[in-house]
Order: structure tokens, then sequence, then C-alpha cells
């Protein structure tokens, strides 16, 4: 048995989900080798080589991994599994993984299992369907498991400790369909919302894209992420990588803090794994607070500034 | 490839309504259907609105909206049709394979169709928001060997090709891809339309023809089995404070902060 965890990074640096991914494929038993591909990428390859559990890392660099398209990694991961005969491959549930996988589960003509919050054994997942409504059981017995792991439902495997050895593979030849031509990333100086300790989202009752100072503000304090609910990202509010929910990321913080969230099922389901939720909301029916383990019926206008300059003090 | 040369095809599917609270079946086979409202899946609907405002701006020549599934599926088809989409294909799948039909089989159906009808661009939502799994447009777009731009919250037709905006976790990323292409919808990419009484009974005149998955090859045998579906662990609600002070020592209390 042995395990290939397709590696996510920005060529400068490991992107975090990769960690949760590697504890997932730790888990199934057997060997675990990483993936990684890119452009200039040696650097991303050594933190790996380094990570503990990981045997063996490949490194494939090449133009043609700019933006890390899934029409010309797929053919790269065909060759190594048919170099190395893997029973299982995962990556991170992220947009990479979620784009990634089940391209390469097809061309494997194999049934891919997304989305995973657990390994019961290694044929047998769990994860959740109807936006987290339910929690489904499945057992793949396809040759190889193609899977996506949930970052938030696997801890982050040790970055120190290992030894891996390195290996090198050459590009098979352009698929030529698909060229990346860039990407406007939003910048912040914040934490990253899904590995972050603390989330403050905002909803609809923000009223506002500039509201979500009030929120910012509050996060500089608690060195927070902040995140948001689909109906603030649709109305423009705030951009779409700060959807928390079914269709958004899910993150599962110590202190989630919803404010003018009413808490549909959608948004739920991206948040209610966090360890303490707290609601703000003017609404005292609104269903978030049939989740929160603190709920403030208040204006978020007024007590959001005095929470913040509470925690000033 | 002249833009007049375009034409779609759109999968809509048949999924209980998002406003509805799903419950489990006590016997944890999976969840309760029977007298459940279903609706067309919403990244669908993005997706037909998507084909069809192609269609208005003359770039693409014809919308093909299909469905696998049940009977029932030929209403999800209709709502397509009423808002805009040309013809209807319709993949009958009996009930009980049905509870058994996985992304992998509509994937092997859809490639097979694209490859019959000849159309030059698979358009789909990006997930289902019942197994949320998230897998059609890019197993479909292997197995036809064509590019894929997934998360799509814009698309433009630029020649032989097509400019794909796509939500990715740390904000957007423009891809192009060569056509023919495969493209899933995201939330943002436009709003769809209400289908107008007009349109409700014009779309009864159009065409629904109906096939067999066997009529295109594909073997319906279970792939991934499902062992168990249930409940998953419920959060109880908490306490109201009445202050900020109230929930900053709570929270202090807890260690949070």
């Amino acid at each position: 048995q042995s395990t290939l965890v397709i590696a996510e990074h920005t060529n400068e640096a490991l992107t975090p989900i990769t960690l949760n991914a590697i504890t997932a494929a730790k888990r199934v038993g057997g060997e675990v080798s990483c993936l990684v591909a890119g452009t200039n990428c040696e650097k991303v390859a050594q933190e790996l080589s380094k990570i503990q559990g990981v045997a063996k890392v490949l490194l494939a660099q090449h133009d043609l991994y700019k933006g890390l398209l899934p029409e010309e990694l797929t053919p790269l991961i065909l060759a190594a599994q048919k170099q190395f005969n893997y029973t299982h491959i995962c990556a991170g549930a992220s947009a990479f993984g979620k784009s990634l996988l089940p391209r390469l589960a097809a061309k494997l003509d194999v049934a891919p299992v997304s989305d995973i919050i657990k390994i019961k054994s290694p044929d047998t997942f769990v994860r959740t369907i109807y936006a987290g409504n339910a929690l489904c059981t499945v057992k793949c017995e396809e040759k190889v498991k193609v899977f996506s792991v949930r970052g938030t439902s696997f801890e982050a495997a040790p970055v120190s400790g290992g030894s891996g050895s390195l290996e090198k593979l050459s590009a098979p030849s352009p698929v030529g369909q698909s060229e990346w031509v860039g990407q406007s990333l939003t910048k912040s100086d914040r934490p990253e919302l899904t590995s972050a300790k603390i989330v403050i989202s905002g909803g609809r009752g923000l009223k506002s894209g500039e509201n979500f100072k009030l929120l910012y503000d509050l996060a500089d304090q608690l060195h927070a992420a902040v995140g948001a609910s689909r109906a603030a990202v649709d109305a423009g509010f705030v951009p779409n990588d700060m959807q928390v929910g079914q269709t958004g990321k899910i993150v599962a913080p110590e202190l989630y803090i919803a404010v003018g969230i009413s808490g549909a099922i959608q948004h739920l389901a991206g948040m209610k794994d966090s360890k303490t939720i707290v609601a703000i909301n003017k609404d005292p029916e609104a269903p978030i607070f049939q989740v929160a383990d603190y709920g403030l019926v208040a204006d978020l206008f007024k007590v959001v500034p005095e929470l913040t300059a509470a925690l000033k003090k | 490839m002249a833009a007049a040369g375009l034409r779609a095809m759109v999968g809509v599917k048949r999924v209980i309504d998002y406003a509805v609270k799903v419950r489990v079946k006590p016997d944890k086979t999976g969840v309760v259907t029977d007298g459940v409202k279903h609706s067309m899946n919403p990244f669908c609907e993005i997706a037909v609105e998507e084909a069809v405002r192609l269609k208005e701006k003359k770039l693409i020549s014809e919308v093909v909206a299909v469905s696998c599934g049940p009977q029932q599926c030929q209403e999800t088809i209709r709502t397509a049709l009423a808002m805009g989409a040309d013809r209807g294909l319709h993949v009958e799948v009996p009930a009980k394979d049905y509870e058994n039909l996985s992304p992998f089989h509509v994937s092997k159906i859809l490639a097979a169709l694209v490859k019959k009808e000849g159309v030059n661009l698979l358009l789909l939502g990006k997930q289902a928001i019942d197994d949320d799994c998230n897998q059609t447009g890019q197993m479909t777009a292997a197995f036809l060997d064509w590019p894929q731009g997934t998360f799509a919250s814009e698309v433009t037709v630029d020649g032989d090709w097509l400019k794909v905006e796509r939500e990715v976790d740390g904000g957007l990323e423009t891809v192009r891809l060569k056509l023919p292409a495969v493209v899933t919808a995201d939330l943002r990419l436009n709003e769809p339309r209400y289908a107008t009484l007009p349109n409700i009974m014009k779309a009864k005149k159009k065409k629904i023809e109906v096939v067999k998955p066997s009529d295109l090859g594909v073997d319906l045998t279970p792939r991934v089995k499902t062992l168990s579906v249930e409940d998953p662990p419920q959060r109880q609600a908490g306490v109201k404070v009445e202050t900020v002070d109230d929930l900053v020592a709570k929270l202090k209390e807890s260690g949070r902060i």
C-alpha cells in the first residue's frame, strides 16, 4: 500500500492544506510520497522532504507547470502512477485539488471520492453531503483510490523531522490545450482564512463593503482572519475568496464570530465545526443562534466597535 | 472555429430544492426524497443562463439541455427550455439505477452525448448541492480530452479560444482554453433569469428526446458504494449574553481570547 500526495504550492512555499492531506495519507497506511510540479519549486521539494512521514518527493520542474494547469499536470501524474503503482492518490480539497483530482481519476478510469472528512479504512471514507446536513460513509473498491481531503478535518503534518528522498521526474510532452494567463489575488496582512485560529465573518447585515472596516478593526485586535457569507459576496461587499460555506471555504477555527449573518444552512456547512461560535445579530430569531455558543442580540453597528474597544483595553 | 460554429450542451440536475431541510432516512440508506420539493441545481441554472446569453450574443448557434435520471428530470429540462435552451435530451435512468448513479457515470454519458451531438462547448454547474461532489465537469473533460475551465466567473469567446476567469482560493485566475472545452459555473458567473409565462408556454412545444445509457454504451455498474447516511453531530445552542462585556468575559473564561 502506498499513497501519492499531490502538493499544492506557489513555487515559493507549500500551501498549508497539503500538510493536512499528508496526514490523511499517513492515516491510510503504507508509504507516503509527494509530487511537486512547478516552474521553480526546488525549495518546496526540500520543504516536503523534511515533513515527518514523507518517504519520497517527486519533483518535476518545467515551464509547462506555470499556473499548475490540470491539463498539463494530469499526464505527469499518470506517468508517475505508471512507474510507482500507488494504491491511493490524494490532495487537499482546495480549488486546486478539486479541479485536478477528478480529471486524473477519469484518466485512470476510476471514480474519485471528494472532500473526505474521515478515513475508516483504506477503502472506506466519510464525507458530507447536502451542505453538511448528512454524513455519508462510502466504500471505494477502485484499483486506485483517488480522494480529496477536507483540510479542517485532519491535523497538519509536522514540518520537521522527516528525511524523504528526492527524485526528479521529466515532463511528458505538452498537451497545449490551455494557457495560464494570470491571477489577481487578494492581498492581506491578516492570517489566511482556512488556517486562522480566529475568524470573523460578516453577512448582509453589514450593508456595504465599507462597513467591513468594522470587522477588520476587530480582526486586528484578535489577529483574526475575515470571512463573509455568500449573501455578502453576492452583494459585492467583498471578493469571492472570502466566502465561507458549502460552495466556498470550509473553516473550523477555535473561535468563529458571525456578524450580521442569519445562518443559512449553506453558510453553517462552512463553519459549524468551529470550536466556539459567537453570533451577533439584531434578529433574535436568526438561525445562527441555534448553533452559537454565545449569542448577542444587538445592533452590530453599535456592539462591534464596543467589542473592538473592549479588547483594546 | 467561426463563432457561429459553436454549439453548446448544458447539463441540468434535478436536486432537492436548496431551501428544503433534508432529513436522513431512519434506515440510514439515504435522505428522504418522497414528497420533497425538487428544483434545478442552482449551479446548473447559472450554466443554462450563460449558454443562453452566449446564444443571445450570437456567439453560439444552439443550446441543448441534458438531464440524467428518472421521468421527473423532464421537468428540470423544461425549466431549461423555458430559460431559452433550444431542445432537451433526457437520459432515462430507472430509479433503481439512479440511486447508484455517480458523477463517473454521468460524465461517461455526457461525453458520449457530446460526441453524438457534435457540440463543442459543454457548460455545467461546478457542483450539485445534493452530493456536493464537484467532479462531473472535470471528469467529462478528461473523457473527451478537452480542456476545462472550472469555477468560472467570466467566460469570453476569443476566436478558437475561450478566456475563462476562475474563482480560486486566493482570488481570481484567468486561463485560456482551446475550443472545444468544458466550463463549470461558479456563483458569480451571472444571475439566472426567471422563466416568463410566455416562455414556459413556448417551452412546452420544444422537443425532448429520450435516450438510454445503454444506447450510449455506458455501463451503470455502481462504482462507489454508499454504506450509510447518517445525521451529523448536532451543535447545541449555547447561551445569550446581554452585553459586550459579558461576551468578552465568557470568551476569556473559555480561553478563546
